[in-house]
């Protein structure tokens, strides 16, 4: 089926265009940009306290570090701030490890009243399940590949 | 690297990974679940070639904050335990790295729902 525009139909696609916002790429990614290296940097705040006040390797230092960073972005996900932040930094938001989280604990708060077994529970993971199936699945297939290349 | 130069590293390669994310966001049709599970796997896949711990070594928490880090955890941990026992290490070790993450987001995640009230 072909549809033949006339004039005045090929005129108000292109009114239509002029008022649809154009996709603002460049900027969207200095803001992430900006607000994912600021999160990084915060990161690496934490780290370094670990390390220096409580003497741990910086190995040691990256999973509590994730731990406190989980912890914040869960609080402020909570009060309502991470999502007027992420509205602003796009994956600047979503990217880092507190976007996981916020993503874990909005779903959850966003099926608060469905109860906490049908709400809270069940839903929890409906945007970060899928992080962690294809991260366990590729990185078994991936562990498997090394395994068989080292020992074989 | 150490000093003021980890934490410009940091600051630069975390905000470059989040601008990838942010392209897949804008010039893709791509869900943020869809990103978020791409860079997971990208972290794996780049750890199965052992170029990711080079990462992080240089750029530190500007390599282990992003979403990507929880794929080269998984396989570190995963890769860590195969040493150890053999194959069935795969399975038994893939969490031991990335529990505290996982964990926290769940206890948090959880007590966020359960202390605040959604809004809008």
């Amino acid at each position: 089926m072909s549809v033949r525009m006339g004039e005045e139909q090929k005129q108000y696609q292109e009114f239509l265009k002029s008022r649809q916002p154009a996709k603002h790429w460049l900027k969207n990614s200095i803001r992430a940009f900006f607000a994912g290296g600021i999160i990084c940097l915060i990161g690496q705040g934490i780290q370094e306290t670990f390390v220096h006040f409580y003497h741990m390797s910086e190995q040691m230092a990256g999973n509590p570090t994730v731990a406190i960073l989980i912890f914040l972005s869960a609080l402020f996900t909570g009060i309502g701030v991470y999502d007027v932040f992420a509205r602003y930094a796009g994956a600047g938001s979503a990217v880092p490890v507190t976007g996981f989280a916020n993503a874990i604990a909005s779903a959850a708060l966003e099926h608060k009243s469905e109860g906490y077994i049908t709400g809270i529970g069940t839903n929890m993971f409906k945007v970060a399940g899928p992080v962690i199936v294809y991260g366990v699945v590729a990185a078994f297939f991936v562990g498997l590949v090394r395994y068989v290349f080292t020992n074989f | 690297m150490s000093g003021v130069g980890i934490f410009i590293m940091a600051f630069l390669v975390g905000g470059f990974i989040c601008v990838i994310g942010q392209l897949m966001f804008d010039l893709t049709k791509l869900t943020p679940a869809h990103v978020m599970t791409i860079l997971v796997v990208a972290g794996a896949v780049l750890e199965g070639f052992g170029l990711y711990d080079p990462l992080v070594r240089f750029a530190g928490a500007g390599a282990t904050v992003p979403i990507t880090s929880f794929g080269n955890a998984l396989v570190h941990g995963a890769m860590a335990e195969a040493k150890q026992y053999g194959i069935l290490g795969l399975i038994t070790g893939i969490f031991e790295v990335t529990s505290a993450g996982i964990s926290s987001a769940i206890i948090f995640g959880f007590l966020s729902a359960a202390v605040f009230r959604p809004r809008g």
